[in-house]
């Protein structure tokens, strides 16, 4: 089992996690928006999560901690 | 459960100033991590110049000197004829390093300054709200190249890396990106290079990084790494162009 | 001519252009990049020729090259910009070169800040190169005027065969204003027979130069320049002199902070208070004289300089008032503006002095 967590705060709503996760299952937080006004990135289903860090290598802010 | 992946310690915690998508703040964490692989945190000066990264000061972890425009190959040589046992690096982009900076960057070169360049080739002026830059591409508009950039107005772009793989004093250079996570780790592997060829003293290193600009090339994120995919490499191979064993 | 509403650099650039400036070389620095993109996207279309050079160093010795064949030509850059156009700066004036350099100043010393200041002044009127020489500078304080000293500030240019800096700053680069770019007839000036044009036997050759290397030959070189100034000091200086009359305190202050001051005059009237303003349009030449005057007059009690600096045209105030009256500043820097309720604070603690 593995989850990605998000520091909502500091995302940017740039998608660019969006694009790499192998699973398909980082999406944009279209409930919410943080401070500054974006949606944050985030994962619904964290059971099909790999651990694998896609997500976290390609994000420009360091939003995302990986553990596995 | 144990973190996988985290915050390298070589970076502050600060927030980044940087555009939603700009590739900075991926190379930033990059170098912190390299920084962190090889335990030199505490033996780090890093030299930042104008341009976007201009707050890198606040970003890196380490002892940090802000440069004026163009002149941080030049400050760095300063530093690390003081301190050769210490890591010395430049974060520099397109129009401090290609443009203003030409000089400096080629001199510290030839000289074979042991200091490790980590070069940010957007192909246009951030900070100030996209002008051409060296390394704007052909046919590309900018607010100084209004009208697309054409070979016989405003000139031809510039592969700084081929050009600096010439010079004697120069023991490693390579050209990667980071639009994809496969180009993402071989990133990292160059900074790393490029940080070790310092440490085993062999001379200058540079990593020239193709990187995005969303905001000024009037573009999302994801369709500017598209962009740089498509355009910017073709006309800027990657690849390793010196290396000395 | 209609009005226009336009920012403040791009008004400078459409007013060189009427002045009919043809070249122009720049570089990236905020706060004036609307000067070279308003050149780079309209110079083409009227067959001239815009260039982002690859650094300040190097555009103003485009504009060296550009003036020295006779053209007329222009460069802009903010603060940290100039400073590294000053050797080239030095070259054309020792050159006898005309051009005119637009600085829209920021907060400094170094990289400082991008908002407005005023701390260039004895970078541009006490030369900030090497050598004996003086750029005439010109300070608007509004966007009209700006247009009208480029426009007349390239006719100064090649009358007297010198560089002109207007000094400007974010905010006046910045703001929109409505301007009028009336027919300005411009001044007769000679030909500019002593351009590299090619050398066709018609004329001597042409020799664009500054190198004297015997001294007795630069001496007179600098000296026969400095009756150029002489002129320039006799028959350019510009200064506007507003409510100085039975004025008891009069403040000094130029460009972007004068109009903060006219404000303040205002507020003291309403308690009472009779304060004047000298405004300098040109800070080189000097109005020394007009200080002089007006220090002569009896009601004149003490001046006051307020500048976005930690006070540089002060010295020049104390210098025209010569000693008849005791000279004050008071100022913010660093790219910070001087509120009015300040000021009228500082006049008032004056008053208490004196």
């Amino acid at each position: 089992m593995a989850k990605v967590i998000f520091d909502e705060e500091r995302c940017k709503g740039c998608e660019l996690c969006t694009t790499v996760c192998p699973k398909d299952i980082v999406v944009m937080a279209k409930d919410r928006i943080n401070s500054k006004g974006y949606h944050p990135a985030t994962v619904m289903e964290m059971d099909k999560c790999i651990g694998c860090a896609f997500c976290a290598r390609i994000c420009p802010d360091v939003v995302i901690e990986v553990e596995k | 459960m144990a973190k996988v992946f985290e915050r390298p310690k070589s970076l502050t915690d600060k927030p980044f100033h940087y555009c939603p998508g700009c590739a900075h703040g991926i190379v930033h964490r990059l170098v912190a991590e390299v920084m962190d692989e090889l335990g030199v945190q505490d033996s780090t000066i890093g030299v930042a110049p104008v341009g976007c990264a201009v707050f890198a000061y606040d970003y890196f972890n380490c002892d940090m000197h802000e440069a004026s425009h163009g002149r941080a190959p030049a400050v760095a040589t300063g530093i690390k004829r003081v301190h050769p046992d210490k890591v010395v690096f430049t974060y520099q982009g397109d129009g401090d390093l290609a443009s203003i900076g030409l000089a400096e960057i080629t001199h510290a070169a030839t000289r074979g300054e042991k200091f490790t360049t980590i070069f940010i080739n957007n192909a246009i002026y951030g900070m100030t709200g996209g002008q051409m830059a060296p390394t704007t591409l052909l046919d590309q508009v900018t607010t100084t190249s209004p009208y697309g950039r054409s070979g016989d107005r405003e000139g031809y772009p510039i592969r700084i890396s081929e050009m600096l793989s010439t010079l004697e004093g120069v023991a490693y250079i390579a050209r990667v990106s980071v639009h994809d996570i496969k180009n993402i780790t071989n990133a990292k592997r160059a900074i790393k290079k490029a940080f070790e060829v310092q440490l085993e003293g062999k001379g200058f290193a540079l990593v020239e990084v193709l990187s995005t600009c969303p905001t000024n090339w009037g573009m999302d994120p994801i369709e500017a790494f598209k962009w740089l995919e498509e355009n910017m490499i073709p006309y800027y191979p990657l690849g390793t162009f010196k290396e000395v064993k | 001519m209609a009005k226009v509403l336009m920012k403040g650099n791009e008004a400078i650039a459409e007013a060189a252009i009427q002045a009919g400036c043809r070249y122009f070389f720049g570089y990236p620095i905020t706060p004036q990049n609307e000067i070279p993109a308003y050149m780079a996207k309209k110079l083409p279309k009227i067959g001239g020729t815009f260039i982002q050079a690859e650094s300040e160093v190097s555009a103003i010795n485009m504009v060296y090259g550009a003036s020295g064949a006779g053209a007329r030509v222009m460069t802009s850059s903010s603060s940290p910009g100039i400073s590294l156009k000053q050797e080239g700066i030095s070259y054309i004036a020792g050159a006898e070169l005309p051009c005119m350099i637009v600085n829209i100043v920021r907060g400094g010393p170094g990289l400082g800040s991008i908002q407005p200041a005023q701390s260039d002044y004895f970078q541009a009127t006490k030369g900030g190169g090497h050598g004996d020489y003086h750029m005439v500078v010109l300070a608007p304080a509004t966007l009209q005027e700006a247009v009208n000293l480029v426009m007349e500030g390239f006719d100064i240019a090649d009358q007297y065969r010198n560089p002109v800096m207007l000094l400007g700053d974010g905010m006046l680069g910045q703001m929109m204003e409505p301007v009028e770019f009336s027919a300005y007839e411009g001044r007769d000036l000679p030909p500019k027979t002593w351009a590299t044009t090619g050398y066709d036997g018609s004329r001597q050759r042409n020799i664009i130069n500054s190198l004297y290397i015997d001294p007795k030959a630069l001496e007179e070189h600098v000296q026969k320049i400095y009756e150029k100034y002489k002129a320039i000091e006799r028959d350019e200086v510009k200064v506007e002199c507003y409510n100085c009359e039975g004025a008891e305190i009069i403040v000094a202050a130029y460009g972007t902070t004068s109009r903060i001051v006219k404000k303040v005059i205002s507020m003291a009237k309403a308690e009472g208070i009779d304060v004047g303003l000298i405004r300098p349009i040109t800070l080189w030449p000097f109005p020394y004289s007009t200080f002089s005057e007006w220090a002569d007059r009896e009601h004149v009690k003490a001046f006051l300089s307020v500048e976005m600096s930690m006070g540089q045209m002060v010295e020049d105030v104390r210098l025209g008032v010569d000693g008849k009256r005791p000279v004050y500043f008071y100022g913010r820097t660093g790219g910070m503006v001087p509120h009015p309720d300040a000021i009228l604070e500082e006049i008032k603690r004056i008053r208490g002095d004196v």
